[in-house]
């Protein structure tokens, strides 16, 4: 197998799974190439993500770091939220074989639309 | 874990009987069949031996069948064969949209050379119309290549009919066959094929052994020039043990094809219906067209091939999808593509494909797991509402 026994159990068992009907954010972001999609709601209290939920229709490696990625968010400072990096997700899942790579941008991407909703202002 | 494998047309087990085969090769028979000893001669005969085996499974004469190093060198040396021997006279190719990699990308390095290639599409249930076939020809068409069966949808195409207008035509007919052979009457007399290419390891033989059917008196330039072997059609000490392998593979299958067919038939379409009635939301690809008996390729809506893959391997069964997610290229397959499916279509494809050594037991237990493992990702599935 070429994914980590991590990777696959986030796969298997993914955390964070739904949808949050009176979220603050909800955003949906679609991987041009090969046609993965991932909605993800959050709810935020003060500079703090309250609650994090996605859902995802993609391959493996896509479930499980759209998975890793949301909950990671759970309890993290919008301003932290901002700096993850695809990098970061598929190191803390054991890595990603190279052609797998483009599936953790999904989650950032993700991420990344659904904080422009809480700029600074 | 119950392990099952539904991967049949990527390779098939090999049968014991044909490591038996092999085994006296890589043990006792060591001979090269070149030398004049009787070590030599030995292992020539058994070459023999094995040439008429792979002849009469597809009813070709021994002098015809030329062993390669598997289907895709038997491509190459096809196409590239022909396109070398007949420049003088045109460089023109015709071909389909829905063939293997190694003639695909074997008719694209050509392009790059100079020849130009005609690519016939096909209907949206994966075959091509053999009239179209014939409307391609040109003055300076040298070659016809079109696949007897794809290795993914299954699909049967109409190999005798292009027989017919390349013989009109008198312009040289080659068909891979790697899908095919052993899981139909291949019979290279009656579709007129010129060239017919063959794999060992998808019948049941070890990888790295095929032939190229070449009709007598066929004018093909050698890939491969050296000792003169092969009646000088491909130089290069036989790989003895992946010939006899391959000769024992193939005198399985003709002996027992009928009656393996007919009951692979009957688990593929056990299989088809069951999904069909227990998985809303699945079309089979090809379904209205001739198929081979083994194969069957559905799209899943809502759920995404590759993670229908993983999450089936990690259940014990094995099977591959037509998913960019799983291509590495990242593009979706040309082959669905082709038939008209959308990357999102292609996006949820599976392909399940049986052998002579799969049982009852195997199917139903797909048929128990994949329902379930469906589920699960479509409730994933942001656009997935339960009914």
């Amino acid at each position: 197998m070429a994914y980590s026994e991590k990777l696959l159990d986030y796969f298997q068992n993914p955390r964070c799974v739904g949808e949050i009907p009176e979220a603050d954010a909800v955003a949906e972001v679609s991987n041009p190439v090969c046609g993965d999609v991932m909605k993800l709601w959050v709810k935020v209290d003060g500079g703090h993500i309250q609650d994090a939920k996605f859902k995802a229709q993609g391959c493996s490696a896509a479930i499980a770091t759209s998975s890793f990625a949301t909950e990671m968010l759970v309890g993290m400072e919008i301003e932290r939220a901002r700096l993850i990096t695809k990098e970061e997700i598929a190191e803390a899942l054991g890595g990603l074989p190279a052609s797998k790579i483009h599936c953790s941008v999904l989650a950032t991407d993700a991420i990344k639309q659904v904080l422009r909703e809480f700029q600074p202002r | 874990m119950r392990r099952v494998y539904l991967d049949s047309n990527a390779t098939t087990p090999v049968r014991p009987e044909v490591v038996a085969a092999m085994m006296s090769v890589l043990t006792e028979h060591f001979g090269n069949p070149s030398s004049i000893h009787w070590f030599g001669q030995h292992a020539k005969s058994m070459i023999d031996d094995a040439r008429q085996h792979v002849a009469r499974l597809i009813n070709a004469e021994v002098s015809e069948i030329v062993f390669t190093s598997g289907g895709t060198e038997a491509d190459n040396f096809a196409i590239r064969g022909i396109a070398e021997s007949q420049k003088a006279k045109g460089r023109h190719i015709i071909t389909s949209k829905i063939e293997h990699h190694a003639v695909l990308h074997t008719c694209q390095d050509l392009e790059k050379q100079g020849y130009e290639v005609t690519w016939i599409p096909v209907s949206r249930d994966g075959v091509v119309d053999a009239s179209s076939v014939r409307r391609a020809l040109r003055p300076d068409t040298i070659l016809i290549t079109i696949m007897h069966a794809n290795n993914e949808i299954g699909t049967v195409q109409p190999i005798e009919e292009i027989g017919r207008i390349a013989e009109e035509a008198d312009v040289y007919f080659h068909s891979d066959g790697v899908q095919s052979t052993g899981k139909i009457q291949v019979d290279v007399r009656k579709l007129k094929v010129d060239l017919y290419s063959i794999s060992s390891h998808k019948i049941h033989g070890p990888k790295g052994a095929g032939a190229l059917f070449v009709r007598k008196g066929t004018i093909l330039k050698p890939l491969l020039t050296g000792g003169g072997h092969e009646r000088n059609r491909r130089s290069g000490t036989e790989n003895v043990a992946g010939i006899i392998g391959f000769g024992q593979a193939a005198k399985m299958a003709r002996e027992s094809l009928t009656s393996d067919m007919a009951r692979v038939a009957e688990l593929r379409d056990l299989l088809e219906t069951a999904l069909k009635s227990r998985i809303e939301f699945i079309q089979v690809n090809g379904e209205n067209a001739p198929r081979l008996p083994n194969t069957t390729n559905i799209m899943v809506d809502y759920a995404e091939g590759e993670g229908l893959v993983i999450s089936l391997d990690l259940k014990g069964v094995a099977v591959s999808t037509g998913s960019a997610c799983s291509s590495g290229s990242m593009e979706p397959s040309h082959v669905l593509t082709a038939i008209g499916k959308t990357p999102d279509e292609a996006h949820g494809s599976l392909r399940l494909s049986l052998s002579a050594l799969t049982t009852r037991e195997d199917v139903e237990y797909v048929i128990e797991v994949l329902p379930g493992i469906v589920e699960r990702l479509r409730d994933l599935s942001p656009y997935y509402k339960k009914v």
